[in-house]
């Protein structure tokens, strides 16, 4: 097998040099009724050729975004990755490192690792940005735990209009806690009331921005709110494009800005693995969960970096750390390290605002068919449509046609009769002109 | 009123009715470097073998727990900015907490200088 | 000392001068520094081309943003040349020996990269309507076929995004079952010598966590633990292969006990890699056990993540694994996204979309590129090395069980004491000598700890030139040369760092020095 250098005459030698038989001798402590005799029912090992075989056979069973206009988002949004990015991130001293526990000889992912976290805290107008989460949905619920530890208190409130795999996970993630987390119900129309919730109780509103439907809102006064009453504003940002054209969470009040990185240098990969971004003001760090990279000097007084504040995680802390996470999305975090850097403040800004006016020049063909409404007043880059029909049925079709149409928000809030008709549609920069023309044409066919 | 010691390396100096609490030299050695200190509110209340605080270096956290009942009047503002007080001063300028204790009793099982000494010596 | 063309034998120069030696740009040949990246931006220059935005009335609501952002400006070039110069200053498992105990560090096959980047598979949308990704579906359906049969178990739950996340799905079903039981049982047991993500996961399920000590010979001490037994008792979470190498020999006992009172039995996989093809935990009475593709599959590890940790599963858990899953259905392959109807007992979802399906497809390919035969060929290469590199050193380092290990091999400091060098000594020293060091003070329960998990990928030449090395610094401490030690790593990018000073003055992130001075000005005329 071409991974095990091994021969067997080296195997021989080797069980000799430790003084046993056979190879079985080194499985003794395993109960003898348990032991395997023979192989696994697996098929036997394949050459490189035939795996690529495979792969490329399991690939062309689907349908790419890139083969057919893509209008999909919901929380991942296709973007173009530059090549730069995918190149620095499968060079090996990258892909091949551990967690830079040896800091002498891991400078490269900590100083990447302090760029990261410098650029989240820019992006979202924070003091401070741990070394990534899982995801934005995980980011989110650490976020909640977050609040409540800094509080001191037990109640959060999630928006209506969160992702609703953002509340899900929440939910989740708190179930067995002592927290507890209220839902306002979801609203394509009209927003959130957090009035009965907001009281002395209350560690955190947890609010998204653009919401699930798309709509850009002003949460400064909501923060003021929050914090008269001592809570906390938890902002989530699952497109981080949008932070290029909208002024930051930090500027609106937010206390922790709980993100979804994706969009900024990793693909789509049929959802995972994501970068979650978790940033905050310097005063709450200690409350803060994940991987933390900071400054220091070595030996001889040189800039280097470490990781640190390692007292709040689990393998020091064990039961009371702040978070159970040990393995984040390092690669994920260097991939959106390298894309911002290439893009810079000129090339964030053009992006963003590329990526809205694509969407305005979409949403306006779309709201000119027959029948298509869109429900926003503001969006960035993903609106709402209200059809005629049911949306899921509509995006069915629209895929034998060869056209990914957007998510039917029915998708991901099932049971609702208010969110049958509704379809969610993003337009990216990756979205051109005639990919618009086919998806109105092919709209104007199905309905 | 002397100071006293326990089994943990927390020592106690009663005065009036206010317990003023920190740890032990040979804790300090032990402990190492120390980055941070995270002290109790003011106004909330302890049972004695409750953590009081907790002190960290760059690789343990180890928790301090209070060796009387009672509310915690003050802490030791100055841990904040300069952690390193409790390497530098443990005795003194390194203290976590002040209680206004309850049961001013509970100090007399606790060990004195030289027992605390003793025991120390033991443990090496 | 002059050789026959009277020229030194030595580099000219003696060792200390040369490592002393300052060049004017701080660079050492092909050791580049490189400042950061907010260092060295100027405004103006771009990095990525791109069409120009349209024109269009703005629907932002009047909240666009006014000030800039603060990122620096740099051309394509300059970002590669910084990025790659960064990645010159990390140690990797392509380039050397990196026997951490612990994290299987070992070969990253280049296939799966290729194939994790397949249009049709890597560009995939998570919510494309599953007619349009049945590709997709057979692949996770196919990697959670090899996952059961290689555990032997009968459900495997996708969507974990590391070990640790992988814990907590293991250990939410099993509070998940108890509830549903109607059971509000409260305490969880968990060996000393476990990872710190078993302790820090049962408290974010609201259990107690209670630790059992170890025997002698480094295994769950069974006296102890059945004295620990009892019906407010949710379950026992065990390492197996543990965390000191070893195989719990008691581990069938173990399960019939913690069964017998109503409880569950948490396997931590994270030490798979030991017992691949040779044995199945679904044989040992396991309930739940994480899988680290990451480690056991080889999926890079990228300097911290991403990860993926599928959790098997018994059939008494199964019904309440996290959503989504996948079925098979009429029209083909469908996904469960929802814990209502067959998935109504689900204990909710874990994260975003269908779980980390860029790391299932390298998995994937690992396992296929092994089979049957190669997987079980891991597992016996991974111990015969570890036990190679136990024998190789235990004349000279203590080992504190005695006997064959398992995947990994683990000493004590006991022999260095008196040397005046400790365990992280010699790890600085290992860096000297080309290797990445072993895993340093874990477990816990061993004074000094050192973890060496040499991984299959070894050839005999690496291990024994390691052996030498340990054996050459062994020597050098018991020769009384401590200061040999203690400033090292010598050749390494940077010398020791301050770890002290991070902690005490957490400085996180870059901050410009115009504003810094800003700040400063402000304060002074403020106070002036």
């Amino acid at each position: 097998m071409r991974y095990m250098p091994h021969t067997a005459a080296e195997r021989a030698e080797m069980l000799g040099k430790i003084g046993l038989g056979s190879i079985d001798d080194l499985f003794t402590d395993i109960p003898a009724e348990a032991r395997l005799a023979g192989l696994l029912d697996l098929p036997l090992h394949a050459s490189e050729m035939e795996v690529e075989k495979n792969f490329r056979a399991l690939a062309a069973k689907n349908l790419s975004p890139y083969a057919a206009p893509c209008f999909l988002g919901a929380g991942a949004y296709q973007h173009h990755v530059p090549s730069v990015a995918d190149h620095i991130i499968q060079r090996s001293e990258f892909l091949t490192a551990y967690t830079p526990y040896q800091p002498e000889i891991s400078q490269g992912t900590l100083q990447a690792l302090f760029e990261f976290q410098t650029q989240v805290a820019l992006i979202t107008g924070m003091e401070v940005a741990n070394a990534s989460m899982y995801d934005g949905a995980t980011s989110c619920a650490e976020a909640v735990l977050m609040a409540c530890r800094v509080t001191r208190r037990k109640k959060a409130v999630l928006s209506g209009n969160l992702h609703p795999h953002y509340r899900d996970v929440t939910r989740t993630t708190l179930q067995f806690t002592e927290f507890e987390a209220a839902e306002l119900p979801p609203m394509a129309e009209g927003s959130d009331n957090f009035d009965d919730h907001i009281n002395s109780d209350l560690a955190c509103v947890v609010v998204q921005n653009p919401d699930f439907f798309g709509r850009v809102q002003d949460l400064t006064a909501l923060a003021e709110k929050c914090h008269a009453v001592g809570a906390l504003l938890v902002v989530v940002v699952n497109e981080v494009v949008s932070l290029g054209a909208i002024k930051s969470p930090g500027d609106m009040g937010a206390d922790i800005v709980a993100g979804e990185g994706q969009s900024i240098g990793v693909p789509l990969s049929f959802g995972g693995p994501y970068v979650g971004l978790l940033a905050t003001r310097q005063k709450f760090v200690r409350q803060m969960p994940g991987r933390l990279c900071g400054q220091t000097i070595d030996q001889d007084g040189k800039r280097g970096f470490v990781l640190t504040l390692s007292t709040r995680e689990q393998h020091i802390r064990r039961e009371k750390a702040t978070s159970n996470i040990c393995t984040n999305a390092g690669l994920c975090s260097l991939a959106f390290a390298i894309h911002m850097s290439l893009l810079g403040e000129t090339g964030f800004s053009k992006l963003a605002a590329l990526n809205h006016g694509e969407a305005v020049t979409a949403a306006e063909a779309l709201d000119a068919i027959d029948g298509v409404d869109v429900v926003n007043n503001t969006f960035f880059n993903e609106f709402t449509l209200r059809l005629p029909t049911n949306a899921a049925m509509v995006v069915e079709k629209l895929a034998e046609k060869g056209v990914l149409g957007g998510v039917p928000v029915s998708r991901l809030i099932p049971d609702d009769p208010a969110m049958e008709n509704l379809l969610l549609v993003a337009v990216t920069e990756t979205c051109s002109d005639s990919d618009l023309d086919r998806l109105v044409s092919a709209l104007k066919e199905v309905l | 009123m002397s100071i006293k010691f326990t089994e943990d390396h927390e020592w106690v100096l009663l005065e009036g009715d206010v317990a003023t609490i920190g740890v032990s030299n040979y804790a300090q050695e032990q402990l190492g470097d120390v980055v941070y200190v995270e002290v109790p509110q003011v106004g909330s209340d302890v049972a004695k073998g409750d953590e009081l605080a907790v002190v960290e270096s760059v690789k343990a956290a180890s928790e301090v727990y209070s060796p009387v009942s009672g509310e915690v009047i003050e802490v030791n503002g100055d841990l904040e900015e300069t952690p390193t007080l409790v390497n530098e001063d443990p005795l003194d300028g390194g203290w976590f907490a002040k209680i206004k204790v309850t049961d001013a009793s509970e100090i007399d099982e606790l060990m004195d200088e030289a027992a605390y000494k003793t025991f120390v010596e033991g443990l090496e | 000392m002059l050789n026959r063309q009277g020229r030194s034998t030595q580099a000219v120069g003696t060792e200390d001068t040369e490592m002393d030696m300052e060049t004017f740009t701080g660079n050492k040949g092909l050791n580049h520094e490189t400042p950061l990246i907010f260092e060295q931006g100027l405004p103006g220059r771009v990095g990525v081309d791109m069409a120009e935005p349209k024109e269009v009335k703005s629907r932002l609501g009047g909240l666009e943003r006014k000030d800039p952002i603060g990122l620096p400006d740099l051309s394509e070039p300059q970002v590669l040349r910084h990025f790659v110069r960064l990645s010159r200053q990390n140690y990797s498992i392509d380039s050397g020996f990196y026997p951490l105990g612990s994290c299987t560090m070992k070969h990253n096959p280049r296939i799966n990269e290729k194939v994790a980047r397949l249009a049709g598979l890597g560009d995939l949308h998570p919510l494309q309507p599953v007619s349009t990704v049945q590709g997709a579906l057979e692949l996770i359906d196919s990697l959670a076929h090899w996952l059961k049969t290689i555990t032997g178990m009968p459900a495997v739950a996708m969507s974990p995004a590391a070990g640790a996340h992988g814990e907590l799905c293991g250990v939410m079903a099993i509070r998940a079952a108890h509830e549903a039981n109607g059971q509000a049982r409260t305490r969880i047991l968990v060996p000393e010598s476990a990872h710190g993500t078993n302790p820090a996961t049962a408290a974010l399920c609201g259990y107690k966590v209670d630790a059992v000590p170890a025997r002698e010979d480094g295994r769950m001490d069974l006296e102890a633990f059945a004295t620990k037994l009892g019906p407010d008792l949710a379950g026992v979470m065990l390492t197996n292969p543990n965390t000191c190498g070893l195989f719990e020999t008691d581990v069938k006992k173990i399960a019939d006990m913690v069964h017998e009172i109503g409880g569950y039995f948490y396997c931590d996989g994270a030490n798979l890699n030991a017992i691949l093809g040779r044995v199945r935990p679904g044989d040992l009475g396991v309930d739940a056990m994480h899988i680290n593709l990451h480690k056991t599959f080889s999926t890079p590890h990228g300097g911290g993540g991403p990860g993926s940790g599928p959790v098997v599963l018994s059939e008494a858990l199964a019904p309440f694994a996290p959503v989504p899953f996948v079925t098979h259905g009429a029209k083909g392959f469908d996904l469960i996204e929802h814990a209502r109807g067959e998935a109504a007992a689900s204990f909710g979802r874990m994260k975003t979309y269908h779980g980390q399906m860029g790391m299932f497809i390298r998995a994937l390919a690992y396992m296929q590129s092994h089979g049957a035969d190669g997987l079980r060929q891991i597992a016996e290469d991974a111990v015969l090395n570890a036990n190679y590199i136990r024998v190789g050193l235990n004349d000279l380092l203590h080992s504190p069980f005695k006997g064959v290990c398992m995947h990994e091999a683990l000493f004590d400091d006991s022999s260095l004491k008196g040397t005046g060098v400790t365990t992280l000594d010699l790890a600085k020293a290992l860096i000297d000598e080309g290797f990445h060091p072993m895993t340093m003070y874990f477990p816990l329960v061993v004074h000094g700890a050192m973890l060496i998990e040499p991984t299959e990928s070894e050839s005999r030449q690496t291990l024994d030139e390691f052996i030498g090395a340990m054996r050459h610094l062994l020597g050098k401490a018991k020769a009384g040369e401590a200061d040999y030690f203690l400033g090292a790593p010598h050749f390494a990018p940077r010398r020791r760092l301050d770890e002290t000073g991070a902690a005490r003055n957490p400085i996180l992130r870059w901050t410009s020095p115009a504003a810094g001075q800003l700040a400063d000005d402000v304060t002074l005329s403020a106070a002036s």
